[in-house]
């Protein structure tokens, strides 16, 4: 059981990343929002954005930032709340990305009388947009939520106009992780393909959705111009050199110009306040500084 | 104690003999007395700070806290507590119970369903439910809705019990060495046809089947306790009809024969509770191993190797022993938890290595 569970390994920090996208459900203000506990990271930073964090108790796993945020208790990992851990905190209401669950530990919350609503993902400027509406109606801060909304409008759309106008896109391979030379490449659908397509490039992978394994022969054929990770701090499992020196990546001509680009994984692929920031400094790597 | 693995009771009754029956009397009465007290440390301990006591006076009408406060007491004792311990408990015993049967089927006492392949093969069946179940699945998941999940981690226990029965049994004789590589076989047959499953999955499902895979009491719910508990009752209540014909067992299928046990009809029993025990428990909570092959090993140690003790002791000494490494489960990264399959790899690992490393020379396996 235990060899079965560690096969997913590589998958671990991809199934994090992606949720499909679904449209906007309007929120409706909390009854109660004075003991909040936010589930998924940037839902957290939006909270910061709006300067409600002093409502929020408790945070889960994949909220990583500001650097405060980690002073906050951990309730774990999204997708698996313990109900019991979640209600230790003394919550009034649960604020959850979609995808955070399970159902019934949110169910057995909803019973405990703590309000939850889900606010939608989707990986792209508007996405953004939209979880900061439906932040600001949740917690009532509608005006402060539009105030800031205009500012992260004004960003995306500087954004938009920088890379609408360049002629011919990088092509980037993302690649989630390389355990001992298999590479786990992003497919459409996730968060790392929104991050491509918002930094004005293309993702080379369109075959499949999702992150999977690529055979050594799709790499090259791929030919990338430029590779993308995230950067986790001195990854011993991925260095650049190793990276070079796999076969088929040394083939392509990301791997002779040694393009490999690496962002913290929150802030390249959270969707929350930082994305332009992140889609700026990717097309900055990619095409130079403007 | 180095005659408790040669597993020969009752066959010359004498003062040694008589020692141990009274020692497993007593052992089976503590056990009892340990579990009601696992019980109440299940109900009273958990991050959220909820008293029984509290509960128990809001419904006499004495309780010194707020309204809200003691609803939402309420609701944790009843809604998370209270199924969560009864699943514990089933479960628990559902796996060391598992355990104990396949290693007097087996004749062995290494035989575990984790370590031979039936827990692979329920895995198969569940992770069969969770990536097709909504799609080339559908019809038989409506059909079934919450108890597809159990019954397909039952059947996958069920086909891979009987085909490492076939395997290693050759004339009423089971070849050690036999079965535990068919048990590898089949494991990874299993855990192949899962990886094929596993590729197709959506990234959410995956993240989802890793933690299945970690095993988990936290989902417990009484819905859940509605679909897998009566098979793993059911299956405790064939386990407890079986210890005579274990205990005969024990000297070689020919001369239970000789002895009046039904052997086939035995066995078959023996098979179909392992596969239900297990297959439930594995649907309901994941992957939590290592309870089966610890449990019964202690307790065989400690009063020998008559299963009319033996499996009362091991029933309760298994959901006593889970109960336990759910309260830590929940309690040592609180308010998160850890998968609880985890801690129990964690004690009983080492405790087996113990088992072995003790035992190395006195065995003959």
């Amino acid at each position: 059981m235990m060899r079965f569970s560690s096969s997913f390994a590589a998958a671990l920090m991809a199934a994090s990343l992606f949720t499909p996208a679904l449209s906007a459900a309007e929120l409706e203000k909390f009854a109660d929002p004075s003991r909040l506990v936010s589930i998924g990271g940037s839902l957290t930073e939006i909270i910061y954005a709006l300067g409600a964090e002093e409502l929020l108790v408790a945070r889960d796993q994949t909220a990583l930032y500001p650097p405060e945020v980690m002073e906050l208790p951990d309730v774990g990992y999204a997708r698996q709340l313990a109900p019991e851990g979640v209600l230790s905190v003394g919550p009034t209401a649960l604020l959850v990305l979609e995808g955070s669950g399970p159902p019934e530990a949110l169910d057995v919350l909803e019973g405990a009388g703590v309000e939850y609503q889900t606010v939608p993902e989707s990986y792209s400027a508007e996405g953004v947009l939209v979880k900061v509406d439906e932040v600001g109606a949740a917690l009532g801060l509608g005006e402060k939520a539009d105030a800031y909304r205009a500012g992260l409008e004004a960003e995306f759309a500087a954004l938009a106009e920088r890379t609408g106008a360049i002629e011919t896109p990088k092509r980037i391979l993302f690649i989630l992780s390389n355990q001992g030379g298999q590479i786990q490449a992003s497919g459409t659908g996730t968060a790392a393909d929104g991050m491509i397509a918002l930094a004005g490039a293309e993702n080379v992978i369109t075959e499949f959705e999702g992150y999977r394994p690529l055979s050594e022969e799709a790499i090259t054929a791929a030919a990338p111009d430029a590779i993308l990770m995230m950067d986790r701090g001195g990854d011993h499992a991925a260095t650049d050199a190793e990276l070079l020196a796999h076969p088929a990546i040394s083939l392509t001509p990301a791997g002779q110009n040694k393009a490999i680009f690496r962002l913290e994984g929150s802030y390249l692929l959270g969707f929350g306040p930082r994305t332009a920031a992140a889609a700026n400094e990717l097309a900055d790597l990619l095409y130079g500084k403007p | 104690m180095t005659d408790t693995m040669t597993m020969q009771p009752g066959v010359r009754p004498g003062r040694a003999e008589g020692d141990r029956s009274h020692l497993g009397r007593i052992v089976v009465a503590g056990l009892a007395v340990a579990l009601v007290a696992a019980m109440v440390l299940s109900m009273t301990t958990g991050a959220s700070g909820a008293s029984v006591w509290g509960v128990v006076g809001q419904l006499f009408g004495f309780a010194p806290e707020s309204a809200a406060q003691a609803a939402r007491d309420h609701a944790v004792i009843v809604n998370i507590r209270l199924p969560r311990m009864i699943l514990g408990v089933l479960i628990g015993a559902g796996l060391a119970v598992s355990g104990l049967l396949m290693q007097g089927l087996f004749r062995n006492p290494l035989a575990d369903p984790g370590l031979v392949g039936v827990s692979a093969g329920s895995s198969l069946g569940a992770v069969t439910i969770i990536v097709l179940g909504g799609t080339a699945l559908a019809p038989f998941t409506e059909a079934l809705g919450i108890f597809a999940l159990p019954l397909a981690a039952f059947g996958g226990g069920l086909a891979t019990t009987f085909v490492l029965y076939r395997v290693a049994t050759k004339g009423g004789q089971t070849a050690i060495a036999t079965m535990l590589l068919a048990g590898i076989a089949i494991a990874a047959l299993a855990g192949a046809l899962s990886g094929v499953l596993v590729y197709i999955a959506s990234d959410n499902q995956l993240r989802d089947l890793t933690f299945w895979g970690m095993g988990s009491l936290a989902g417990a719910t009484w819905i859940k306790i509605l679909a897998a508990g009566p098979i793993i009752a059911a299956a405790l209540f064939v386990a407890a009809f079986l210890s005579k014909g274990l205990n005969a067992l024990t000297l070689g299928e020919a001369t239970a024969a000789h002895l009046g046990v039904p052997v086939q009809k035995f066995k078959i029993a023996a098979i179909v509770a392992v596969a239900g025990a297990t297959g439930a428990s594995v649907a309901v909570s994941g992957g939590i191993g290592f309870v089966g092959i610890v449990v019964p090993h202690l307790l065989r140690l400690v009063i020998g190797p008559d299963h009319r003790y033996l499996l009362p002791a091991t029933a309760l000494l298994g959901a006593t022993f889970l109960l336990f490494a759910d309260a830590i489960s929940r309690t040592i990264v609180a308010p998160a938890e850890l998968p609880i399959g985890i801690v129990t790899a964690a004690f009983g690992g080492p405790f087996f290595l113990w088992i072995l490393l003790r035992r190395r020379n006195a065995l003959s396996w």
